[in-house]
């Protein structure tokens, strides 16, 4: 029982019975929501910075699509399924919601996921990983965004065991994300000839790590793959560094973000590969949103808040070539364009709702190499869409029969 | 390699090693929640939000005023303790004629508004506090690598608790502490200044809890959230040990770490919850706690 629910549960009944009902009748604008993370262990991945991002994207737009005023909802839904999914249906019974984007929790993602084929609005997976939100999760309304387990495994994996790290052992965050990381890094391992040696589940949010470590380390593996993310992530990794098992064994990062490389700094995290869907740093156009979003925010933005700012402006590209914010007709057009913008080049959303888009394997930079703040990652190879999310798998039942 | 029930000796001794080490840090906590408890009757839920707070006390001590780990080590408790003494004079005074119930609410109201503060300002992904220069080499102990750090933390933590201990029970001091939670009035008649000892005695708790914030800052990343979930462990240990118990504290504080880090290898999914399933035991067989009166 975490007391800090109740507490939270209290306040937002106290702000629940001040605010005024629906505001605004369905139809005379346009709303997006943003449900994500907001004061957890994912807020500084999306949360605020996410926010800021969506709203750069509407005000890049023009404020209006169809004439309509853009509206944007946002709420914390606390890493918790159930309320994300009620504040979902809440927001698309009372509020007139058009579009949900957000997320970063994949067991909050596949809640919500479930909502948004029952109510037929259009959901953005922004920052969840598990890749089944593409497969048995799948709804003919989701559109999974800016990475996902397989994209990061086929990324990661694949580089290092190339550069010779063949024997895995794996530190997963038990739970739905940590296991579907570490199933698809295994298959990508074993498929180049690589071997898994082992795997210790832990509990999230662990305060300690180094009794799993010192057992990832008595396997014998040459590569530690950290199937896990956020503060698990950065501090296994710390403890890894401390241990001196990463002068035996190679780190992998299965995902990291940048926030996460900044908290660790370059000391703690250099050498490491990762696999990214975008990087602050990678051309002009990338470099000039980020320092737009830098100008609000005073930090670079993750791929998940720059993919949360492309999404916004594709969903709204869509609504006006469409005529109509019609779920149904909304998601024919997005399943039709290519998406051209600073997040991705040749970009397509595929039958199953994945978007197909370049990604990225990464180096993190030595303190030697660091050339200005910020500059954090060397571009290791760019992985086409096709490659990085490998073929349609047949488990969604939208994706076209084999 | 020798082997007992099928784990080899050296990962026996390792999670041992390791278990200690964790336990460190429950006995560093539930130590100063129970010297709250038993000197004050107070359930202080605001303990994780003032271990953070020492963490943060010494990570920006380090980057606005250069104040070394060794400075911190003494400051950092110094200061949060101070920040205790105002709760206690402010807020926490006026409930000791109340239901404990409303001391664990303010608290629990407290530690939400440290830490939203926290995350507000840092955000939520954590900062790193570098190991001090002459604790960050290794020791060789032939069955395990040992980060001298943690060696350290060790060390540091019995010190404390035993300090601890031995004011309480074997000086003037801690025999008035004791004789405050018996019969105040009965104290202050003999020119003691009873609610001064009261506050000094929510602040020295509270600096337990700094104390322990400084030395985690260089094993995990200081954030906001740090001591969120470990309060509820330390509760769960305090329950075990016997609510007020210091010894208890101690003891079981220790005792837990080594269970946990040989649960962490047998069966790790369950190495959150094992300290609670002890304490349902506990509660069923010696409702006072193991070292508790009834």
């Amino acid at each position: 029982m975490n007391l800090h629910t109740l507490g939270a549960a209290v306040l937002a009944t106290c702000i629940g019975l001040l605010s005024p009902g629906p505001a605004l009748a369905a139809g005379d604008e346009v709303v997006i929501g943003d449900l994500d993370d907001m004061s957890g262990v994912y807020a500084d991945v999306m949360g605020a910075g996410g926010i800021e991002a969506i709203n750069l994207a509407i005000h890049d737009f023009g404020g209006t699509v169809l004439g309509k005023k853009i509206t944007l909802l946002t709420a914390d839904h606390q890493n918790k399924p159930d309320i994300g999914a009620s504040k979902f249906r809440e927001w698309a019974d009372q509020n007139g919601l058009n579009m949900l984007l957000g997320g970063s929790n994949t067991g909050v993602n596949i809640a919500m996921a479930k909502v948004a084929a029952a109510k037929k609005v259009p959901l953005f997976h922004i920052g969840p990983g598990g890749a089944s939100l593409t497969n048995q999760d799948c709804t003919a309304y989701s559109v999974h965004y800016v990475y996902d387990t397989t994209a990061l495994a086929n990324g990661t994996a694949t580089a290092i065991v190339a550069a010779g790290g063949k024997s895995w052992f794996y530190l997963t965050a038990d739970y739905a994300f940590g296991t579907q990381l570490q199933d698809a890094a295994s298959k990508v391992v074993e498929a180049h000839g690589g071997k898994n040696v082992g795997a210790v589940r832990v509990p999230l949010g662990a305060a300690d790590f180094s009794s799993f470590l010192l057992q990832a380390q008595g396997s014998g593996a040459q590569v530690l793959g950290l199937a896990n993310a956020g503060t698990d992530f950065s501090n296994s990794l710390k403890a890894a560094n401390e241990f001196g098992i990463t002068k035996t064994m190679k780190p992998a990062a299965l995902l990291a973000f940048l926030s996460d490389i900044h908290s660790l700094t370059l000391k703690t995290a250099q050498g490491l590969y990762l696999t990214t869907g975008w990087y602050w740093d990678l051309n002009a156009e990338t470099r000039a949103f980020a320092k737009r979003y830098f100008a609000r925010m005073n930090k670079e933005p993750t791929m998940d808040q720059a993919g949360a700012y492309s999404a916004t402006l594709t969903y709204l590209k869509a609504v006006k070539a469409a005529g109509t914010t019609d779920s149904d007709k909304v998601m024919a057009e997005l399943k039709k364009v290519k998406i051209n913008d600073m997040f991705a080049k040749g970009g397509y959303i595929r039958a199953d709702g994945a978007m197909i888009h370049d990604m990225y394997v990464m180096q993190v930079k030595s303190p030697q190499e660091l050339k200005y703040p910020w500059d954090y990652y060397k571009l290791v190879k760019t992985m086409n869409g096709e490659e990085a999310f490998g073929p349609i798998t047949g488990l969604c039942p939208l994706a076209p029969k084999k | 390699m020798s082997e007992t029930f099928g784990i080899p000796v050296a990962v026996i001794l390792g999670q041992l090693t390791l278990g200690l080490v964790n336990g460190s840090f429950y006995a560093l906590l539930s130590l100063g929640l129970a010297v709250i408890f038993g000197l004050m009757g107070v359930v202080n839920f605001a303990h994780g939000a003032f271990y953070t707070l020492g963490a943060f006390a010494a990570l920006l001590g380090l980057q606005y005023f250069g104040v070394n780990y060794w400075a911190a080590l003494v400051l950092a408790p110094l200061a949060v303790g101070l920040v205790g003494v105002i709760v206690e004079r402010l807020f926490l005074r006026h409930l000791y004629q109340l239901d404990p119930l409303y001391g664990l609410l303010l608290t629990f109201g407290l530690a939400l508004i440290v830490e939203g503060s926290l995350h507000q300002v840092f955000g939520a992904s954590g900062q790193s506090y570098p190991v001090p220069d002459s604790l960050s080499g290794v020791l060789n102990l032939h069955f395990m690598f040992l980060p001298l750090y943690r060696a350290w933390v060790i060390v540091a933590s019995v010190v404390a608790c035993f300090g601890t201990w031995f004011i309480i029970e074997r000086t003037s001091l801690g025999a008035s502490l004791r004789a405050a939670t018996e019969n105040a009035p009965l104290l202050q008649a003999f020119g003691v200044n009873v609610p001064l000892l009261k506050a000094a005695t929510y602040g020295g708790g509270v600096a337990l809890a700094a104390l322990a914030g400084v030395l985690a800052s260089p094993v995990v990343l200081v954030n906001s959230h740090m001591g969120t979930s470990l309060v509820i462990v330390v509760f769960a240990v305090v329950v075990i040990g016997g609510m007020g118990s210091i010894l208890g504290a101690i003891v079981t504080g220790l005792a837990l770490g080594v269970i946990e880090g040989f649960t962490k290898v047998i069966y790790p999914e369950a190495s959150n919850i094992v300290v609670f399933i002890i304490m349902a035991l506990v509660l069923m067989i010696r409702p006072a706690g193991l070292f508790g009166k009834d």
